[in-house]
C-alpha cells in the first residue's frame, strides 16, 4: 500500500504549515523528516545527512512533536522525561538535573518539575512533550498535529510558543489560521501534494478545492 | 515512583541501594524460616521508614500484592504448616517494599546511571549499555501504568455490563500493552534516545 508520493520537495522556509485531510499522508510526511518512517524508494536527506543510512545523526538534528503528549512523555515525572532528553549532551548527573530543572523554567514548568506527569494538565503535558524535544536544542522541530488535543488558551499558548521558536519547524496542522501564518503551506490530500506555495493560497486551496467548503 | 526528599537513602547512591535489593532478594529465596522473613520484612518497613516516604501510594501498591502473599500464604499453610505461611508471606513483601522504596527514592536518571555502570561488560558482546540500561529502568516504570491499564479495561468491560467475561478484559488489556510498548518505542525514537 502506498501512503505517500512521489514526492519532491525541497523545505528550506522557517516555517512550513503541513495540511490535509486525515489519513491523507501528511504524517507519514512529518516522519519522513526524521527517520521515524523510511522512504520505501527515493531519499529524504536533512542538512545532507540521510535518514535512511544517518538516523541517529538525523534525529539529534531534528527534534519531533507527536500530537499526543502522554504517548511522548515516558517517564513519571518532568524532571525525570527532562533529564532523560539530555543524557546524551550532559554526562553528569548533577549538572544534567540543574539543566532539566532550568529547561523547565523556561517553559513555565519549574513548580511541577517533580508533579507525576498524570497530576498535569493535558496543556502542562503538550508542554512538557516540547521541552523534552527543545531541551537537546534541535536545529528543526516537526510537530504533528500539536494543538489538536488543547483547548483554545493552551493552543494559544503553544502556537506562540513554536511561533518564537529560533529553530525551522515543519507543523502539521488542523488549524488553518496557524497554518495562515507559515511562510509556506503544503495540501497533502491521497498520499499526494496537491498544492506548496504561498500560505494564504494553500489554506484557500485545502479549504475550496478538497475539503470543498465555501467562505 | 519517584518522591523527592532529603533522606539518607534519598541521597545514597543508586548503586549501593540496588545491590542492597538484590542481596535482600537472595536472601528471601533462601530458606531460613519465618522469623528471618519477619525480620527482613521489619528491615524493609524500616527503610521505608528512615526514607520518611508517604504510607498511602505504598499501600495502594501493594494491594494487589496482598491478594498474592495471602494465596501463596493460604497454600504454604496447608502444605507446610503456619510457619512456613508466615515465611512466604513475610518473603514476598519484604521484596516489594524494598522495591518500592528504592524506586521510591532514587530518580530514573540516577537508576539508569548505575544502570549503565552495571551493563557496561555487555558492550563486550555487542549490546550498547544505554540501551540496556533505558530498557531495564523503562520496564521497572512500565509496572504501575500496567496495574493502571488492567484497571481501567476492568472498569470499560463493567460499563459493557461483561465483568463476567474474562476476554473482555484480557484481550483489550493485552491489546492496550502492546500498543503502549510500541508508543513508547516511537517516542523513544521519535527523541534520538537508546541509538547510543
Amino acid at each position: 500500500m502506498r501512503l505517500l508520493g512521489p514526492v519532491t520537495l525541497r523545505l528550506t522556509e522557517r516555517r512550513v504549515a503541513v495540511v490535509g485531510a486525515n489519513g491523507s499522508g501528511k504524517s507519514t510526511l512529518a516522519r519522513l523528516l526524521n527517520g521515524l518512517v523510511l522512504p520505501s524508494r527515493g531519499r529524504v536527506l536533512v542538512d545532507g545527512l540521510d535518514t535512511d543510512t544517518d538516523g541517529p545523526a538525523v534525529r539529534r538534528r531534528v527534534g519531533f512533536l507527536l500530537t499526543d503528549p502522554a504517548a511522548q512523555v515516558v517517564l513519571p515525572t518532568p524532571l525525570e522525561d527532562v533529564a532523560l532528553s539530555l543524557r546524551r549532551r550532559l554526562p553528569d548527573a548533577r549538572a544534567r538535573e540543574a539543566e532539566a530543572r532550568a529547561v523547565l523554567a523556561r517553559f513555565g514548568l519549574a513548580h511541577r518539575a517533580d508533579t507525576p506527569v498524570q497530576a498535569l494538565s493535558g496543556g502542562q503535558r503538550q508542554l512538557l512533550a516540547l521541552a523534552g524535544v527543545l531541551a537537546v536544542e534541535p536545529a528543526l522541530l516537526v510537530a504533528d498535529e500539536p494543538t489538536t488535543l488543547l483547548d483554545l488558551r493552551w493552543r494559544r499558548h503553544v502556537d506562540a510558543l513554536l511561533e518564537g521558536l529560533p529553530q525551522r519547524v515543519v507543523q502539521v496542522t488542523h488549524d488553518l489560521a496557524a497554518a495562515a501564518r507559515a511562510d509556506r503551506v503544503l495540501v497533502v490530500d491521497d498520499g499526494r501534494i496537491v498544492f506548496d506555495g504561498d500560505a494564504a493560497e494553500g489554506v484557500a486551496h485545502y479549504r475550496d478545492v478538497v475539503c470543498g467548503v465555501d467562505g | 515512583m519517584h518522591q523527592p526528599g532529603g533522606s539518607p537513602l534519598h541521597r545514597a547512591p543508586a548503586g549501593p541501594k540496588l545491590l542492597a535489593l538484590v542481596a535482600l532478594g537472595v536472601l528471601t529465596v533462601v530458606p531460613r524460616g519465618p522469623l528471618t522473613a519477619v525480620a527482613l520484612l521489619a528491615a524493609a518497613v524500616g527503610a521505608h521508614g528512615l526514607a520518611r516516604l508517604r504510607v498511602r501510594p505504598t499501600l495502594r501498591a501493594l494491594v494487589p500484592l496482598l491478594v498474592v502473599a495471602a494465596l501463596a500464604g493460604g497454600w504454604a499453610w496447608w502444605s507446610r504448616g503456619a510457619g512456613a505461611a508466615v515465611e512466604v508471606a513475610a518473603d514476598l513483601l519484604a521484596v516489594v517494599v524494598g522495591a518500592l522504596v528504592v524506586q521510591a527514592t532514587t530518580p530514573t536518571d540516577r537508576l539508569v546511571d548505575a544502570l549503565v555502570r552495571a551493563a557496561t561488560p555487555l558492550r563486550h558482546v555487542g549490546l550498547a549499555p544505554q540501551t540496556v540500561a533505558l530498557a531495564v529502568a523503562l520496564t521497572l516504570r512500565t509496572v504501575p501504568l500496567l496495574v493502571a491499564t488492567t484497571l481501567e479495561t476492568r472498569d470499560a468491560a463493567r460499563a459493557r455490563g461483561l465483568e463476567r467475561d474474562p476476554r473482555a478484559l484480557l484481550v483489550p488489556a493485552a491489546v492496550r500493552v502492546v500498543a503502549h510498548a510500541r508508543a513508547t518505542g516511537e517516542a523513544l525514537a521519535a527523541r534520538g534516545l537508546g541509538e547510543d
